[in-house]
């Protein structure tokens, strides 16, 4: 789905009314608002609350460089017109966001990314991952299937961070390397 | 905001021997997307009709945007209805419509109207009849919103339209939520029976049942009270610690839906889980006596009131 078209031209029949009945000043804004350079979606199947879903979004295209200091999350209601989800969800993920750190507000403009979460150097990705592989190998040696290995990974990581104490928060080098198991 | 956009006290409403809603006592507060939830012939309907004026109380007495009588021009002015199903005058041209509309109310914003159906793509001289279901949908609630109310109150908007067209329907709904008003957009409360959409839409729940009130909050309130405990099922009825608001039961094993929080202590061999929106729903609806309700009075905290099982 394509922001750009909450605000200004719909398209014929479908258009999912991003200028929608809240805006008083003139319902369709002429004003080319700029875009941010991702887009939201919705797994409404994964069991995730709405806004962690979009918290997570947001962190993901920090990991992967689609999002960099200084660019801007979509509108509100640009979310909520294209979603199709209640307001107050959207603005719950973006506050979340600016508790974390990785976000600040500028009023009457929208929300900016103002810090990048932490990247662990290629080399040493590299060599997590061989070690990690490694740690494959033996477990399907020992006869665990993929769904065991995940399992097991899953539970261990909670652990891990569980006995922490949540010293520091989850993600960074860590779910990199889920991403990569899974 | 402190305002309660639907205020009932004690509110009832009989057809002939037949109660239709009784002892129905809510405070919907202003600035949410509240949705009226329940089986067919749980009072929904009745519920909305009483609160925009267009039935009379059997007993009790109901108030809408912070103490108004439903009915008086204030409120009338105020609040923009949606009947079921989106009813529009199948022979009247759109057109006309906004022109009918425009004269019987005393403010409509016919330049938002004009600008929504050409994004829309809705011809003004096309006969309301002629449209498809979504359009016609899509009309009706253009002219609600056009009257630029404060409480937008929906009927069963979604039950007849395609996926596409709920969709569009809702985003247009919720981003008059969002809107930039001086009251910081348009509160709605909208009747519906499609669960699996609610938790995306609402933020406050009211479950109707039997003509009652049983389930009332916000909804983060409801989901961080209540928790899925699954454990043996042998221990399933020792479960006393918080209160039990339903069961499933298997031979080994039994989930009990029960109104606890993260912090509550979770007994040895039993797991704790979040609970959906939906599930939870579900779980009152098949435990008519179980309640969630506010304290007494317009409190927005939910106490462990009566349980049952």
């Amino acid at each position: 789905m394509d922001i750009d078209k909450g605000i200004g031209k719909g398209r014929v029949g479908v258009s999912p009314a991003g200028a929608g009945g809240g805006d008083r000043s003139t319902a369709p804004s002429g004003r080319a608002t700029a875009a941010s350079p991702i887009e939201f979606r919705l797994d409404a199947a994964s069991g995730v609350p709405t806004y962690l879903q979009l918290v997570h979004q947001v962190e993901h295209a920090l990991r992967l460089g689609y999002l960099k200091l200084g660019d801007q999350l979509p509108k509100v209601r640009d979310v909520v017109a294209s979603l199709a989800i209640n307001p107050n969800t959207v603005l719950k993920a973006y506050k979340e966001l600016e508790t974390k750190g990785l976000t600040a507000g500028r009023p009457g403009q929208g929300t900016f990314i103002q810090a990048t979460l932490s990247q662990v150097a290629l080399p040493e990705l590299t060599a997590l991952r061989r070690s990690l592989l490694g740690w494959l190998g033996t477990a399907d040696g020992a006869g665990l299937d993929e769904d065991g290995m995940v399992a097991l990974f899953t539970s261990a990581l909670r652990d891990f961070y569980e006995r922490r104490s949540g010293s520091r928060t989850r993600g960074g080098a860590a779910s990199g390397e889920t991403e990569g198991v899974a | 905001m402190s305002m309660n956009v639907i205020e009932a006290t004690g509110l009832g409403k009989r057809y002939g021997s037949t109660w239709a809603l009784r002892e129905c006592t809510l405070a919907i507060p202003a600035g949410h997307v509240a949705a009226l939830v329940g089986p067919n012939g749980a009072g929904k309907t009745t519920l909305l009709n009483l609160a925009v004026g267009l039935a009379e109380p059997s007993a009790g007495g109901v108030t809408v945007l912070g103490g108004l009588p439903p009915g008086s021009p204030a409120a009338l002015d105020g609040i923009a209805f949606v009947a079921q199903d989106t009813p529009v005058y199948k022979n009247l041209s759109a057109a006309d419509m906004l022109h009918l509309t425009r004269n019987l109310n005393r403010r409509f914003d016919q330049r938002y109207a004009e600008a929504r159906l050409a994004e829309l793509g809705i011809p003004l001289n096309r006969k309301a009849g002629k449209l498809s279901g979504g359009q016609q949908a899509q009309l009706a609630l253009t002219l609600a919103l056009a009257r630029r109310p404060r409480l937008l109150v929906l009927d069963e908007p979604v039950a007849m339209l395609d996926p596409v067209a709920r969709h569009d329907f809702m985003a247009t709904v919720l981003a008059a939520a969002a809107g930039k008003g001086e009251a910081g957009g348009v509160s709605v409360v909208l009747s519906s029976h499609v669960l699996t959409e609610l938790e995306r839409v609402a933020d406050y729940l009211i479950l109707l049942s039997q003509g009652r009130v049983q389930v009332a909050g916000e909804v983060d309130d409801l989901l961080a009270s209540h928790r899925m405990l699954t454990g043996p099922a042998a221990e399933a009825d020792k479960y006393a610690e918080r209160p039990v608001v339903h069961v499933r039961r298997g031979e080994a094993q039994a989930h009990l839906l029960v109104r606890a929080t993260a912090d509550d202590p979770v007994p040895p061999g039993w797991e704790a889980h979040p609970v959906g929106l939906e599930e939870l729903t579900l779980a009152y609806l098949r435990e008519p006596g179980a309640a969630a309700l506010p304290g007494p009075g317009r409190g927005r905290h939910t106490q462990p009131s009566e349980v049952t099982q």
